[in-house]
This record gives C-alpha cells, sequence and structure tokens, in this order.
C-alpha cells in the first residue's frame, strides 16, 4: 500500500470539508476499499473515515413510513435492525460476505462503490430508495449509472438511504463459490401499485430493472407468470465464471424462485 | 506517524502507526502478538479474526488507526486466568479441531464470537458462520464438532469421516 494520512470527522460537515483536500477520498467500512488500496490500485493522499460519524449510523422509521438507514451502518447492524420492519432487505444484508465483513462493511460503502455484484445496489434499486447524500436526494433510478458508476460527485457522501417498504421481498442470490459474491442475483419487491425486480452481478453496466419481469408480475404475481421470459445476453458480463447466456438464464432462474418464495 | 492508544486484551498498548498500519500489524509487528495470523492478507481466509469492541473484525482489513481507543481481543487472551484452555480452545484440542493449526486462532475467534451471540447453535448455523474462516487443511468437520462441544451440545452424531 501506499501510505497516507487518516482523518476521522465525528460530524458529516467536517467529513465533506476533509474530503476538499487533494487527492481525498471517504473510508466506509473499508471491506473493498482496503484490499484495493493493497493493490496499488488507488493512491489518496488522505483517506477520510466516515466511521466516528455517529449521524451517519443507525436504521430507523421516517413518518412516511420509509426505513431509514444511516451511510454509515454495518450490515450486521441492518442486519439485526431491519427485521422487524423490512426483513426481505435485512436477509439481504444477513447474507452479504461473512460474519467479520458485515461487522465492518457499510450500505454507504456499497452503494457509493456500486461493485456490479454487490447485493445492495439490488435492494435498494429493487425498493426503489432514495439515495440521501450531504447535498441532495437522488432516486435509486437516477442513481446506479454503470459499473462502478453513480451519480455522486467528487466529495460528495451517501449519508442516508430511505427504503420504501414492500407489502413483501425477497432476494434471490446465486453465489459465485470462490468470491461469494452474486453470480447473478435478483431482488424482487411487490408493492401494492406494482412489482419491481432488480437483477445484479450479471450485466456490464451494473445494476439493472428487468422491466419486462416487472409487467408480467404486476400483472400476475406468480413464478408462472415469469416462467416463459427470458432475458437479453446482451450486455451481460462474459467471464470464466459464466457466460452471457448462462447470466441471462440465471435471471430467470433466480426471479422465479424469488417469486415462488413469497408464493 | 500517530499515535494510536487501544486496550488489549485489557492492557493499554500504545504505538506509533503510518496511516496504512493494518489492526494486524500493529498487534503483531508492534506488540508482539503474532498469535493473530495473516493468512490471504485479502480478508477472505479470517486467520487474522480478533474481536474489535466485542465484535469480530478481521483484522487485516482494518487500519490502526480505526482501532484507536477501542477494546481488542486477541488469541492471547482467551485463556483462562490460571493459564489453562478456555472452553473453545479445550474442545479444539479434545476433538483434533485443528491440524496445521495456522488457521486455529481466527476459528477460535470467530466461535468465540458466534457463541456468544448464539450459545446453542445448530452445525448448520455454526458452518454458516464459518463462512470467512477457511481452513486449508480442511479440517472442518472437527472444527464444527469442537465449536458444538464447546456449546455444551453432544456431538457423537456429527459426521467427522
Amino acid at each position: 500500500m501506499y501510505n497516507f494520512d487518516i482523518a476521522k470527522p465525528t460530524t458529516i460537515a467536517d467529513a465533506v470539508q476533509a474530503l476538499t483536500a487533494d487527492e481525498a477520498q471517504p473510508l466506509s467500512g473499508g471491506q473493498t476499499l482496503i484490499p484495493t488500496l493493497k493493490a496499488r490500485l488507488a493512491m489518496p493522499s488522505t483517506l477520510v473515515s466516515l466511521h466516528a460519524i455517529d449521524e451517519m449510523k443507525g436504521v430507523c422509521m421516517d413518518d412516511e413510513g420509509r426505513l431509514c438507514i444511516g451511510g454509515a451502518t454495518t450490515h450486521a447492524t441492518v442486519m439485526k435492525e431491519a427485521e422487524a420492519h423490512y426483513p426481505g432487505l435485512a436477509s439481504l444484508a444477513a447474507r452479504i460476505g461473512d460474519p467479520a465483513v458485515r461487522n465492518r462493511g457499510t450500505i454507504g460503502g456499497s452503494i457509493a462503490n456500486n461493485d456490479p455484484s454487490a447485493c445492495y445496489p439490488a435492494g435498494a434499486l429493487g425498493s426503489g430508495a432514495t439515495i440521501c447524500t450531504n447535498s441532495r436526494e437522488i432516486a435509486a433510478d437516477d442513481y446506479f449509472l454503470g459499473m462502478f458508476e453513480t451519480a455522486l460527485e467528487e466529495g460528495e457522501i451517501v449519508t442516508e438511504v430511505k427504503f420504501p417498504v414492500p407489502e413483501k421481498a425477497h432476494y434471490e442470490k446465486f453465489i459465485q463459490p470462490a468470491s461469494r459474491f452474486p453470480l447473478v442475483a435478483v431482488f424482487v419487491a411487490k408493492f401494492a401499485d406494482g412489482v419491481r425486480v432488480a437483477v445484479t452481478g450479471a450485466s456490464n453496466n451494473g445494476v439493472f430493472r428487468w422491466t419486462e419481469a416487472e409487467t408480467a408480475l404486476s400483472s400476475n404475481f406468480s413464478a408462472d407468470a415469469v416462467s416463459n421470459l427470458k432475458a437479453s445476453a446482451d450486455d451481460m458480463i462474459s467471464d470464466l465464471h459464466g457466460s452471457a447466456e448462462y447470466r441471462a438464464h440465471l435471471i430467470g432462474v433466480m426471479t422465479k424462485r424469488a417469486v415462488a418464495a413469497m408464493s | 506517524m500517530t499515535q494510536v492508544k487501544m486496550t488489549v486484551n485489557g492492557k493499554t498498548m500504545s504505538g506509533d502507526v503510518e496511516g496504512r498500519t493494518l489492526l494486524a500489524q500493529f498487534l503483531r509487528d508492534d506488540q508482539g502478538l503474532t498469535g493473530t495470523h495473516i493468512g490471504c492478507d485479502t480478508s477472505q481466509c479470517g486467520a487474522c479474526v480478533v474481536h474489535v469492541n466485542g465484535e469480530a473484525v478481521k483484522s487485516c482489513t482494518m487500519f490502526a488507526i480505526e482501532a484507536d481507543g477501542a477494546e481488542v481481543a486477541t488469541i492471547e487472551g482467551q485463556a483462562n486466568a490460571d493459564g489453562s484452555l478456555n472452553v473453545i480452545q479445550q474442545a479444539f484440542q479434545d476433538h483434533h479441531g485443528l491440524q496445521c493449526g495456522f488457521c486455529t486462532p481466527g476459528m477460535v475467534m470467530s466461535a468465540a464470537a458466534l457463541l456468544k451471540d448464539n450459545p446453542k447453535p445448530t452445525e448448520a448455523e455454526v458452518r454458516h458462520y464459518l463462512d470467512g474462516n477457511i481452513c486449508r487443511c480442511t479440517g472442518y468437520h472437527n472444527i464444527v464438532k469442537a465449536i458444538m462441544a464447546a456449546s455444551g451440545q453432544d456431538v457423537s452424531a456429527i459426521a467427522a469421516e
């Protein structure tokens, strides 16, 4: 690792200020960033740790019935504290990485990194969540722009994610056995006014909504409704773990399983 | 360099570290606590698991500065006050839960974290919890058996092939 300084602000305002330094970068749980630094794929001058910012931690419900999760909240905390409010999302958090990783990794870090195989982007897009930063609120539909690309500006911090709570939701993940990241995973959320289906791990453009399945499931919420649908293999990731066609096939299988699990 | 101070196994320890100094390096190189092992150095193998403020973390994937002021527990602090093995360590010995021993510190620390939250885990829960601890001797059956035994459960029916 190249060397750097670590700043430990205790408020969002101080963190934003610290991030104005040349080559400064936020550090949340570090479960992706630290391995990246070890591989010398990044060379920040200062890492601004978000870990000591209490106003960015915790899980609560707001007046509109949305589940609000602070950006620096760990997966382990979401797993425990979201269970009573939004079990489908708590279950997603409970299956990220392993117990020690879940004790450090945060929702804000995952959403800001937007790894094409990460779990939280599927939960956020599938729920139609709102991504709150230190300066604005962004709808999930406008936030995830591509592989490792988001609408975040330089120095902008994900402070909170607000999730509308669906009637039911399920996250079905087919893990890549070595990395335990999703090879393909699908988050299906059934709201009173329709169904959202978000897919991670599959596309070269990162997380996306499978609109054909959403239309079919919104009129008939059953596994049969999607049994004849085929996701397009265009733009799917193709690597030694699975071809584009295989991933496209898995999208259908994971969607069916997710719906079946809720029926 | 930045000075950090933390409580490790009940003792206050301090030292000067760089921003990039990992908690595992601070424990091993600065404090001489070499029981915490670095296996993969990529947060996959779990040989470096320690507890920070009561939670299991991979000390190769956390900076020492982030643990400033924290309560840290490592394998060196696990034995009983009289020096005898604690119940988990003893169960690892009794059930042959280690072969080369390299993963053992992480396995014991993960097991301690599991049993704190879930004192009577099922076999499936133990196996699932050890997702992030890799044994290169592939001695998982006896590790699972040892953890089940440490929780006071009968392990005679658990496969050990």
